[in-house]
């Protein structure tokens, strides 16, 4: 081996705390990047698989009813591949277990099973039998929730009628890889479910015999999906078309997109902070290393080595570190990879479950962690090139120590020598200190960001679901209904509260933009359903204006008072220019609201209802359940509490890995930020310290004023941290925010004091390492060789 | 000085210099501009160096010997005058070639050994030895300093006179053309200064290197064959030796 290599060796040996520490935080980053990239492409692969094996329709509609020829017209649309049309009834289900009526979505299979768009993938039991009566599939998150195989029967509720149903088979579909009850907020597996029958049977059960009522089709990926929309539309529009939609307004395809944008960005943004702190760790290292091997640089340029071959030397010692750390990152995250994919692929129940690490992924996390490396070069390999050799053998002029503003205020009788030492070491050498500052500020802040998700869900919950909507169960008509019948539901013994609510779908136009939505007309004087700006104030509904979730203010690039085109697409379907008359900051969904008389008479329609908000007496809770089941009108029930619970608990653990994830990273930053800068003011001071020792200085007293200085770096970088920590979170929320779910940017107080205690801990775990090795400082030794 | 009576080696009391011109300066100046006072290390040296030439250089701390040496070393470059090496002007090398020339050329040993502590010796020899074309081994350059039982000892491990015996080992393991030293002897004792002097004349003999000694040792100077005093930046004196004194015979 060459000297020179034998020579960085022993430089990375002599430097193997600081080393280790650096090439942990590399590691870190580069285990995120490849976890988080990993995983998105084995979801994409198994998604993308799952799709196109079961023929995963681009374009869906429902509609009220048309004859079967009307679907060969939509196939005639140009740029049209394929149609499928179907039979899609809501049911209830009386389930023994539980008090209170569960829904569901029964849709017809087609009569040769292989057939169609959207096709069901059998995982127990066998397709129903046309010919037999009453034979379902169940899907199975439903059939897992109520522990359901084949052979059990169900007692449902459809059209009004009583059917016993039986279980032959549990089924997946890529239509319902999420399965969200029609106006739920959450997925929740144990109170709504998703059934197939024959289209036979199915007919039979809704009265549409030689008839569909949704409709879905596959488009060549070159045609315009507005424009297919539009003609859609027109033709579908005498049957009752409530709107065609595409994948990016289909509940569950939605869902797994955001979630893997949600992976997308945490493959970005963390890896670039954890690799950013790490090429600024390496920074500072090297130029301290450089500092101190001034004289050794000279002597090797003296004796003929080129610039060059300096700075690869040099190089060379950065990039152990760095490719260590890649190398360590990408097996960490190739493990965690694992774990994340199975937890995806089990939580979506993709049948195929593909794992595919790819060779891309590692040569990105290369490049990635060889640029943190020539980041942490940058200045410290020109300032080598720039080492005049017969400068740099002259011993250094005594450092040129003044006054510190402490003593030119007159201030220093306050203070005891040590502390006036440390006081002009800072001054001496401010931007040591301010890097040193906004390393370990950075930590702090990777703690607050690590904190803020939990933090944001919860307050979510609580403002939407505590404040907001005070409602304990929403009751879904089968059909809009007169008012009246809020009152049979606020006549049921246990009902605290009724308060009425209609939905309708619509189409908002703004200009060029539109979406799709379900407009909510609610009483002005709603106490269950309230809707709130940002700060908790009410937002008015003011006669027939509109009020809009924020998001959509940027869908639709709206301001308040502008004039929106409603199209309401069922009934009459009538059409006007609505005012917008405010927006509401809700955090989860999006949607519309109006005053609900002037719901009514937008719709031609008297004074009627969709459903109803129940505030309800939780003693009372189980018979008030039992009366609601009694009731073939209600379609659907939604218990808000319940369904988050059940959410939370589904997300749960994604929620503690990443956690844990994030502490355990955060912290090996803490340490390795924290440690580094303690190291290196070791290293440069370490013939100063010796000399106070020899002089009679204890161990104690020396370390006060080598520690000293890292304890008011620290406390000066924890507020500092608190504060890029509430700047990331922000740029976080804006960057994973979904017209499904927003975050709110809410820190908790708790967040920015565990973060402080993390930074202290560490600070301290890295004081008492540095303190060891000045209690073990050679005097000898470090006073005769000149580093 | 008395001549002595006999010589081991014939060639070493041939006071004649050889005749090649190897180094030519000529108004050699250099001034630091530090502050609001220039300091003028160098005013205007001429100077010649011949190939197999032996020099010593005296002087006051501060009168500019390190600087001189630094210049024809291809370290530093004057402010004015030029430097020619074998009729090339080193003064208007690049750094490039101003690295090639000491890689090819030029042995240093500096007034603070600068050895690199993380190197034992051997291996501080050999980060020399690797980049050169025709060197000794690491092992017998130790050997000429009479180090090889230190061999494998880092830096920290060695007392002030090895380490500068390494440094020593490390300028002549190339077998430079040129050998440059910057008070060599300074920390060491009687004997061990005279095996390092022992060392660099027999560079200086048996190879023809071109060797310039700086000391403040008015006594090391017997042994040149040319004494050159400086005295404030400029050359106050040159003395040459009719009859040169092995190193072993020196009086301290
Ligand atoms: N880099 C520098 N910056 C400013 N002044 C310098 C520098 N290098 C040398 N000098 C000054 O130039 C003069 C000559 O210095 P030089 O090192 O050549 O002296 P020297 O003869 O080698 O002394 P010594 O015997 O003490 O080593 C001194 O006055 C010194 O202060
Ligand atoms: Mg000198």
């Amino acid at each position: 081996m060459k000297a020179l290599d034998r020579k960085m060796l022993r430089d990375l040996a002599a430097m193997k705390g600081q080393a280790v520490a650096i090439g942990a935080v590399v590691a870190c980053g580069i285990a995120v990047f490849v976890m988080a990239n990993t995983t998105l492409r084995s979801l994409e692969a198994a998604r993308g698989n799952y799709y196109t094996n079961n023929r995963f329709a681009d374009l869906f509609v429902s509609l009220v009813r048309a004859p079967e020829t009307v679907a060969d017209r939509v196939a005639e649309i140009p740029g049209v591949l394929a149609v499928d049309h179907r039979v899609v009834e809501a049911l209830t289900l009386d389930l023994d277990r539980m008090p209170e009526p569960v829904s569901g979505l029964m849709l017809s299979l087609p009569d040769t099973p292989d057939s169609g768009l959207n096709m069901v993938h059998l995982r127990q039991g066998r397709l129903p039998d046309k010919y037999h009566d009453g034979e379902v599939l169940v899907s199975e998150p439903f059939a897992e929730a109520h522990r359901l195989v084949p052979g059990d029967t169900l007692n449902t509720t459809i059209r009004g009628r009583r059917e016993k149903l039986t279980v032959v088979g549990v089924a997946l579909s890529p239509e319902y890889v999420i399965q969200l009850q029609p106006g739920g907020i959450f997925p929740d597996n144990s109170r709504f479910g998703v059934f197939w029958m024959s289209r036979r049977q199915l007919e039979a059960a809704a009265d549409m015999e030689g008839a569909f009522n949704n409709l879905t089709a596959r488009i060549s990926p070159n045609a315009s999906e507005d424009d297919i929309i539009d003609s859609i539309d027109r033709l579908l529009e005498s049957y009752g078309g409530t709107g065609a939609y595409g994948r990016e307004d289909q509940y569950s395809a939605r869902f797994v997109d955001d979630e893997i944008k949600g992976l997308r960005t945490m493959g970005v943004i963390p890896p670039s902070i954890f690799l950013g702190v790490a090429a600024f760790l390496l920074n500072i290292s090297l130029r301290r290393i450089l500092t101190l091997q001034r004289e050794q640089i000279a002597v090797l340029k003296a004796f003929g080595y080129t610039n060059q071959e300096v700075a690869v030397h040099y190089g060379k010692l950065i990039s152990s570190i760095v490719i260590g750390g890649a190398i360590a990152g990408s097996l960490l995250g190739t493990w965690l990879a694992v774990g994340m994919t199975d937890m995806y692929l089990e939580f979506y129940r993709f049948p195929v479950q593909i794992f595919s690490p790819a060779a891309s992924v590692y040569i990105a996390a290369l490049i990635l962690s060889m640029i943190s490396g020539t980041v942490g070069m940058l200045g410290g390999i020109s300032a080598t090139v720039r080492l005049k050799p017969a400068e740099a053998m002259r011993p250094a002029p005594p450092t040129n120590y003044k006054q510190t503003i402490v003593e030119r205020l007159g201030l220093q009788r306050f203070f005891s020598q040590a502390e006036r030492m440390v006081i002009r070491e800072l001054e001496r050498r401010p931007i040591k200190a301010a890097l040193t500052t906004v390393g370990i500020a950075f930590v702090c802040a990777i703690l607050v960001v690590g904190r803020f998700g939990k933090d944001s869900i919860d307050y979510l919950i609580d403002f939407q679901f505590n404040t907001a909507e005070r409602d304990d169960v929403r009751v879904q008509l089968v059909e809009a209904a007169p008012y009246r019948a809020l009152h049979e539901f606020s006549s049921i013994p246990g009902v605290l509260t009724a308060e009425p609510f209609r939905g309708i779908p619509a189409i908002l136009t703004h200009g060029p933009r539109s979406k799709r939505i379900g407009i909510t007309g609610i009483a002005s004087d709603n106490e269950l359903f309230r809707l709130l700006d940002v700060d908790g104030n009410e937002v008015p509904l003011e006669g027939e204006g509109l009020v809009l979730s924020s998001v959509l203010a940027e869908t639709l690039a709206l301001n308040a008072g502008d004039e929106i085109e409603v199209q309401i697409l069922e009934g009459e379907r009538p059409h006007r220019t609505i005012q917008v008359s405010g927006f509401v900051d809700d955090f989860a969904g999006t949607a519309a609201y109006m005053s609900l008389p002037a719901l009514n008479q937008f719709l031609r329609e008297g004074r009627s209802i969709s459903g109803a908000y129940l505030l309800i007496d939780p003693v009372r809770q189980n018979s008030v359940f039992r009366a609601l089941k009694e009731r073939p009108a209600v379609a659907a029930l939604s218990l808000k509490k319940a369904t988050i619970d059940s959410f939370m608990e589904t997300i749960a653990e994604n929620i503690m890995r990443m956690r844990m994830i994030n502490i355990i990273f955060a912290s090996v930053i803490a340490i390795g930020v924290v440690y580094s800068s303690a190291r290196i003011s070791f290293s440069e001071r370490g013939r100063d310290l010796a000399t106070l020792r020899v002089i009679g200085l204890t161990k104690g007293e020396v370390s006060g004023i080598l520690l000293g200085e890292l304890a008011v770096l620290t406390i000066i970088a924890i507020p500092l941290g608190h504060f890029i920590g509430y700047m990331l979170c922000l740029f976080l929320s804006k960057a994973l925010e979904t017209e499904m779910y927003r975050m709110p940017m809410i820190i908790r107080p708790e967040t920015y004091g565990v973060a402080a205690v993390v930074v202290l801990l560490a600070s301290l775990a890295s004081a008492l390492i540095v303190r060891r090795k000045i209690d073990h400082l050679d005097l000898v030794t470090a006073l005769k060789v000149r580093e | 000085m008395i001549p002595p009576e006999s010589n081991a080696e014939a060639s070493s009391n041939d006071s004649t210099p050889p005749s090649e011109i190897v180094f030519e300066l000529k108004g050699v100046t250099k001034v630091y501009n530090l502050g609001t006072v220039p300091v003028h290390a160098l005013r205007g040296i001429d100077l010649q160096l011949y190939s197999g030439d032996f020099v010593v250089l005296l002087g006051h701390s501060g009168s500019g010997k390190s600087t001189l040496l630094n210049i024809m070393g291809g370290l530093d470059s004057p402010s004015d005058g030029k430097v020619l090496y074998r009729n090339q002007e080193i003064t208007k090398f690049s750094e490039r070639e101003l690295t090639f020339y000491r890689r090819e050329h030029v042995g240093f040993v500096f007034q603070f050994y600068n050895l690199i502590p993380s190197l034992t010796a051997r291996e501080n020899v050999a980060l020399v030895t690797e980049v050169a074309e025709d060197p000794l081994r690491p092992e017998e350059a130790l050997e000429l300093v009479g180090l090889s039982h230190r061999i494998d000892h880092f830096p920290s491990q060695l007392s002030g006179g090895e380490q500068q015996r390494v440094a020593i080992a490390r300028a002549i393991a190339k077998q430079p053309h040129v050998l440059l030293c910057d008070e060599p002897t300074g920390a060491l004792d009687v004997q061990t200064g005279i095996d390092v002097l022992e060392a660099i004349s027999s560079i200086n003999r048996d190879l023809g290197t071109t060797t310039a000694v700086i000391t403040h040792n008015a006594v090391i100077a017997d042994m040149a064959h040319r004494v050159i005093s400086l005295a404030d930046g400029q050359i106050s004196d040159v003395k040459i030796n009719d009859s040169r004194i092995p190193p072993a015979e020196l009086k301290w």
